[in-house]
């Protein structure tokens, strides 16, 4: 367990009574990726609530990093800067900037408000927004406003934006949703170039993008985990099968 | 002057075209006023003038907290009438001491400063039927303590409101409820006798400046003016500082996408107290330069349909737009006083005849949902489709 | 001389034999003709007693006639009668009995009998006696009214009697009733007035307070001994901020001439100004009498040199001051009905401020429902469309003015409010359809913005009323049977109104409730709440359940404009001065269900009578303090007091 960059450790939580997350457990690794899959329902949004915050659960406790810190108490912004990033399910950037912006925005750097305030463009933030740019395919759109930009552009852009937070554990909810095949392939290549520096978790639908992004794969149901393992150990496990297709 | 600043007025056309506006403005009405100038501006024109570039400040206030940074105040008239009361409490006193002091002068004995203080709390608040003074005019015999008074208190009140709606994630229509309750209760505490503000009486007599009794309300409405202006210039241009930075981009980011901004780690309530009580005191500051123009103050000047007022001015203005926060208030405000202080002509339809000091509100009520509904960026927003280089 | 005689005999008789069948009445009141004629204290009470005994109204008629000077005599015969002035300076005569005229007589013919007002008095607790009395019940509920009203020492004995003759039980318990609060008063012996005081141990009338309290009254006294009296209600130890100031405590010693008098600020500062020589007094400068140190020095130089009275020092006052006792002496002087007084009304008191309570609670109940009405419509439209209507309470403002329209046709007061609730629903649902048509429809998404553009129709709404109504306020008359109030003792009570305003505001739950959770409609628009678009896909019209809901939320708001419009006076800001409430009361509640609502107004309610209750002067500072606490509380429970919870809350 020494390598564990997040332990989730028997959390639960329920919204008048329906219970979303049941004494669910999960492990990460620094610098593993990991794809987390699921029916409707499953708890798979929540589970990335509680653990960037955003949804208190009822019992359990997530603890983060090498000292070891619980979470549960943090607030969102807190748990952003000490290194968690998310990408949410529908693209979420700041439409009416330019993605040059989007990107500045995101960087690694102050984030009090008189530090931004006073906070001046250098050479090397503008560096790490052009690599990133480059990484994301976005180079010649940096002056562009992020409105204009297509979903799969969109989707991408939100991708930079996390890796510009520099972040030790990337959340990622559905990035393939709405994408063509090309773009899809440009995800996972682009998901995959990221884990190899930090821990990455990907919510996804989409078993053929879960098996092209090659890893371990964790099967959640009714909130607690019910498989886990490579993605042909787990698509032949019974209590799988019975939860896919079984109803 | 080749510092930062030029740069960033290069950059920004549209800061240095506005700013020579004000000035070229300033230098009309200064040539047109009766003090300075060929008297083609009456002095209770230039008045209006200064009041209406005080609105404009705080239509800018208002822009960037809600333009820019998407929290729709329905309160900040609250801080823009406190302000005033905070200059207001020192002309009152120190103009009242003046008066009591020279009506002492013949005295056989000299009156000790209990008795002085006595008679000044008399004339003060005689009307409220007290004559004490109470705890909050303890600093008003001096004018810098006030002057830091306009800025602190407001500010406090904002922050102190601020923290507590922002913490609990109080936002939309939610807040701007809230804001609205905020003015409410503060109109109706100084509606009480014993606020010690004097009630529904407010302060009066405040153009009135305490030692100028020699100087002309034509010279003094000019200066007021000045201050007006400058206060307005300086306003536009460090909000414009703030939106063209980074900040600038947080808090439009905060606007759109509130949570997007929180997991991206920045400390959303933070800045929007920031915004918010920043804007508080631009407002405050605004309403410390207006009163002692408009003479007096009441707290009918902090109820709530006054901040909603000001939302309408920003909203036909054109919000997310400095010069459109401008535009709006001193168009609709200046259109307001003309239309119901009766030099509109009426118009006659033969069976009955329209009179603007009875329909202009309900022209304005119609306009306002017109404009929200087909024109939401407002009057700036037909400037944007003519204007290039400055695209904000 | 036979006259006298006859007279005489007459008299001698009525003495003998008091009630004679045959003589009159007119008889019987010249057989005292002296005694009228130039009557007293002392020799009225026979022939009082006489003509009562005499019996009727007759007897009644002539006492009160005596007492107000309406009693004349012709001086050729000493008739008595009653006159009626005449045009011409003469006047004309009536026969006491019969009351027909007799004849006319000038002026200087005629006398008038002048009784003294102690004799007045006299005649005025005969009647009462008399009257209390009468055959008439009508008359007897008079006088005892009046007596109520004003009740006089001389009144106890004829009331005592009245009490064992009257057989009306409704009227013996009122007159019992008023003969113990005379008794406790008035009665002579003490341990009757005790036993009648500790009888209203559990009476809550204003009317035995009114009585009680100046028993304890108590006169402050003086006295250079320790005070051994023992009616004395305390010792009073004099103080600056205490209830009695050193000032007056010394000018009691002063006047009593125990101690010289101090000399006053005034009398003072008239000595200085008059001894000014060269610009000082006393050897101070003039210009530097601003300060009291400086004053009181230049004084007490002007007393050495004999040119003022000498200054009564601060430490001589309190010297004086330790050397006597002040304290308070009850006015009443027995000690007993003292005791029994205090134990007594401590005793009301208690049970006083338990029905205050009571009633607090009642005026709450009924601020509850009066916002309950106010924000229901408020509630559906935000709750379920998540649109903010800032024109809700100018709706509110059209149901008043549209009962006030019907009451101009249907001057029949009930039946025009029956008219009117169904009329002001559908004015107000029309106008909320309309609205939600041409303006909200396109701003579903824009809460803000609905905000604004809403907003700009309640301006345009109120000036428009203002331009047809006028600024000045318009009556909205309620029935009769709905005027006055429920009394249910002397301390609580509550207007038919408010009583009506919490029946329908019962009413409009129940019915919303039933609506939103038995009906299709209710399962629609809660479908179309929690997800439109999975709505739309079932075939569920979310345009039509918007514009009804918005119209059920606005047809609402215009029957609370009738109800609030039954007891406020309806002006174009009638509304305003209820949306900011009305909002509280959602965001407090909980948005999205009726028990929010409920819930909301409930707590508002309460705790603006609350607050109002700790500072009941002052209603401003109550709305002030509560608006704080809501703002307060919204940092506990953001979403509301019942608060949806997890995703379908939103965000």
């Amino acid at each position: 367990m020494s390598g564990a960059l997040l332990e989730v450790n028997g959390i639960s939580v329920s919204f008048d009574g329906f219970k979303a997350i049941n004494n669910l457990s999960f492990n990460i690794n620094t610098g593993e990726l990991r794809a987390i899959i699921g029916p409707n329902g499953a708890g798979k949004t929540t589970f990335m609530d509680i653990i960037t915050g955003k949804t208190r659960p009822d019992l359990g406790d997530v603890i983060w990093g090498d000292e070891n810190v619980s979470l549960i108490r943090k607030s969102e912004s807190d748990i952003a800067r000490m290194g968690i990033g998310r990408k949410f399910q529908k693209p979420t950037v700041f439409e009416d900037q330019s993605v040059a912006d989007n990107l500045t925005m995101a960087l690694k750097n102050k984030r009090g408000p008189w530090s931004v305030l006073l906070y001046k463009s250098n050479t090397s933030d503008q560096a790490k927004v052009n690599q990133i740019a480059a990484d994301i395919g976005l180079s010649d759109h940096l002056d562009i406003r992020a409105g204009d930009l297509s979903h799969g552009q969109k989707q991408w852009l939100e991708i930079g934006m996390l890796l510009a937070q520099e972040p030790r554990l990337l959340l990622v909810d559905e990035p393939a949703a709405g994408m063509t095949v090309d773009e899809r392939n440009h995800t996972v290549a682009l998901l995959r170039e990221a884990a190899k520096t930090r821990a990455v978790v990907v919510v996804e639908h989409d078993m053929e993008f879960i098996r092209n992004l090659d890893c371990k794969v964790t099967v959640l149901h009714e909130g607690s985990v019910l498989a886990e393992g490579n993605l042909d150990h787990v698509v032949k496990d019974q209590n799988v099968i019975d939860v896919y297709l079984g109803r | 002057m080749n510092g930062p600043l030029t740069k960033f007025l290069l950059n920004h056309p549209s800061v240095l075209a506005f700013l020579s506006a004000l000035a070229l403005f300033t230098v009309f009405v200064t040539i047109g006023s009766e003090a300075f100038g060929y008297g083609f501006v009456s002095t209770s024109f230039v008045k209006t003038l200064g009041k209406t570039l005080c609105f404009c400040l705080i239509a800018i206030a208002m822009d960037l907290v809600w333009g820019y940074c998407g929290i729709l105040s329905l309160g900040h008239f609250a801080f823009f009438g406190l302000g005033g009361y905070m200059i207001g409490m020192w002309l009152m006193y120190e103009r009242t001491r003046l008066i009591v002091v020279e009506a002492t002068q013949n005295a056989q004995i000299p009156m000790t400063n209990q008795e002085i203080q006595d008679a000044i709390g008399t004339q003060i608040f005689g009307v409220v039927g007290g004559s004490e003074f109470p705890a909050i005019w303890i600093f008003s015999h001096s004018l810098w303590i006030q002057l830091a008074l306009v800025v602190l208190v407001p500010g406090l009140l904002a922050l102190v409101f601020g923290w507590l709606a922002f913490r609990s994630r109080v936002t939309g229509v939610y807040l701007s409820i809230l804001t609205q309750a905020m003015t409410l209760a503060l109109a109706l505490y100084l509606f009480q006798n014993d606020s010690g503000l004097r009630g529904n009486n407010g302060l009066s007599g405040l153009q009135n400046l305490p030692n100028l009794e020699e100087t002309p309300q034509s010279v003094i409405s000019m200066w007021f003016f000045w201050a007006s202006a400058l206060a307005l210039g300086l306003g536009y241009l460090i909000v414009k500082l703030i939106v063209e930075s980074k900040l600038g981009n947080v808090i439009r980011g905060i606007r759109d996408d509130e949570a997007r901004v929180r997991f991206l780690g920045y400390n959303v309530e933070i800045y929007k107290l920031f915004v918010f009580t920043l804007t508080a005191v631009i407002a405050a500051i605004a309403g410390a330069l207006y009163y002692p123009q408009a003479g007096i103050i009441n707290p009918a000047e902090i109820a709530p349909i006054a901040s909603i007022y000001l939302a309408v001015w920003v909203a036909i203005g054109g919000r997310g737009r400095l010069y459109g926060a401008v535009i709006g208030a001193a168009v609709v405000s200046l259109l307001s006083s003309w239309f119901t202080g009766g030099q509109a002509p009426d118009i006659s339809l033969g069976f009955y005849t329209v009179k603007w000091v009875d329909w202009w509100l309900v022209l304005l009520g119609i306009s306002f949902v017109a404009v929200t509904l087909y024109a939401p960026k407002g009057i700036g927003g037909l400037f944007d489709k003519f204007s290039k280089g400055d695209n904000q | 001389m036979i006259r006298i005689i006859a007279a005489f005999f007459i008299a001698f008789f009525m003495l003998v034999l008091p009630v004679s069948a045959q003589s009159s009445f007119q008889d019987v009141a010249q057989s005292h003709f002296p005694n009228i004629k130039r009557g007293s204290v002392k020799t009225a009470p026979p022939v009082i007693a006489d003509i009562q005994s005499y019996g009727g109204d007759v007897a009644s008629r002539f006492l009160q006639n005596w007492q107000s000077k309406n009693i004349w005599y012709r001086k050729s015969d000493e008739r008595l009668v009653t006159v009626q002035q005449l045009e011409n300076k003469s006047y004309r005569l009536f026969d006491l009995e019969t009351e027909q005229a007799i004849g006319e007589a000038a002026k200087s013919d005629i006398k008038q009998v002048k009784p003294n007002s102690g004799l007045r008095g006299l005649l005025g607790s005969a009647l009462v006696a008399s009257q209390l009395i009468s055959d008439d019940l009508s008359v007897r509920k008079a006088s005892l009214d009046s007596l109520t009203r004003n009740p006089k020492p001389n009144h106890l004995e004829p009331l005592r009697t009245a009490i064992a003759k009257e057989k009306n039980a409704d009227l013996k318990s009122r007159m019992s009733r008023l003969e113990r609060l005379l008794t406790m008063q008035f009665d002579t012996n003490t341990q009757v007035r005790v036993k009648a005081i500790e009888s209203f141990t559990d009476d809550l009338g204003l009317d035995v307070r009114a009585r009680l309290n100046p028993m304890l009254n108590a006169t402050l006294k003086v006295s250079q001994t320790e005070p051994t009296d023992q009616n004395m209600a305390r010792i009073i130890t004099p103080s600056e901020t205490g209830e009695l100031p050193i000032d007056k405590a010394y000018s009691m010693i002063v006047s009593q001439g125990w101690a010289p008098a101090s000399v006053s600020k005034d009398a003072k500062q008239k000595a200085l100004v008059e001894h000014i020589q060269e610009s000082k007094v006393g050897g101070i400068l003039v210009s530097d009498l601003n300060t009291l140190a400086n004053r009181e020095t230049a004084y007490t130089k002007l007393a050495d040199a004999g040119l003022a009275l000498q200054n009564v020092s601060e430490v001589q006052i309190q010297e004086a001051l330790s050397k006597v006792y002040f304290y308070e002496v009850y006015t009443e002087q027995s000690p007993e009905v003292v005791k029994a007084a205090k134990t007594t009304l401590d005793s009301i008191n208690k049970k006083v401020a338990f029905s205050q309570a009571i009633d607090l609670f009642l005026d709450g109940l009924s601020l509850a429902s009066i916002f309950f009405l106010a924000a229901i419509g408020l509630a559906i439209t935000f709750g379920v469309m998540r649109v903010i209507n800032m024109a809700h309470g100018e709706f509110i403002m059209m149901g008043a003015y549209t009962g006030y329209v019907v009451q101009q046709f249907v001057t029949n007061y009930t039946l025009s409010i029956i008219i009117a609730i169904p009329a002001a629903f559908m004015v107000t649902f029309a106008a909320g359809v309309a609205m939600e048509r041409l303006v909200i429809r396109h701003l579903y998404h824009r809460p803000l913005e609905t905000l604004l553009a809403t907003f700009g129709v309640s301006i345009a709404l109120q000036q428009l009323a203002k331009n047809i109504f006028g600024t000045q306020a318009r009556p909205l008359t309620s029935p009769d049977w709905l005027g006055g109030a429920w009394e249910i003792n002397d301390v609580i009570s509550i207007s038919w109104i408010r009583v009506a305003i919490f029946g329908l505001s019962i009413l409009f739950f129940l019915m919303l409730w039933f609506t939103l959770n038995k009906t299709r409609l209710g399962l629609e628009t809660r479908a179309v709440t929690q997800n439109p678009r999975m709505a739309a896909s079932m075939g569920i019209n979310p345009d039509k359940i918007n514009m009804l809901t918005f119209g059920l939320g606005s047809g609402i708001a215009g029957i609370a404009g009738i109800a609030i419009g039954l007891f406020a006076k309806v002006t174009s800001e009638l509304g305003s001065d209820y949306i900011v409430q009305s909002f509280m009361t959602v965001v407090v509640g909980g948005v999205g269900n009726i028990w929010g609502t409920f819930a909301g107004a409930t707590m508002i309610g309460f705790l603006q009578k609350g607050i109002e209750w700790f500072n009941p002067s002052n209603t401003l500072a109550a709305q002030t303090f509560m608006i704080i606490f809501i703002i307060i509380f919204i940092q506990f429970r953001p979403r509301g007091i019942i608060a949806l919870k997890g995703r379908a809350a939103g965000d």
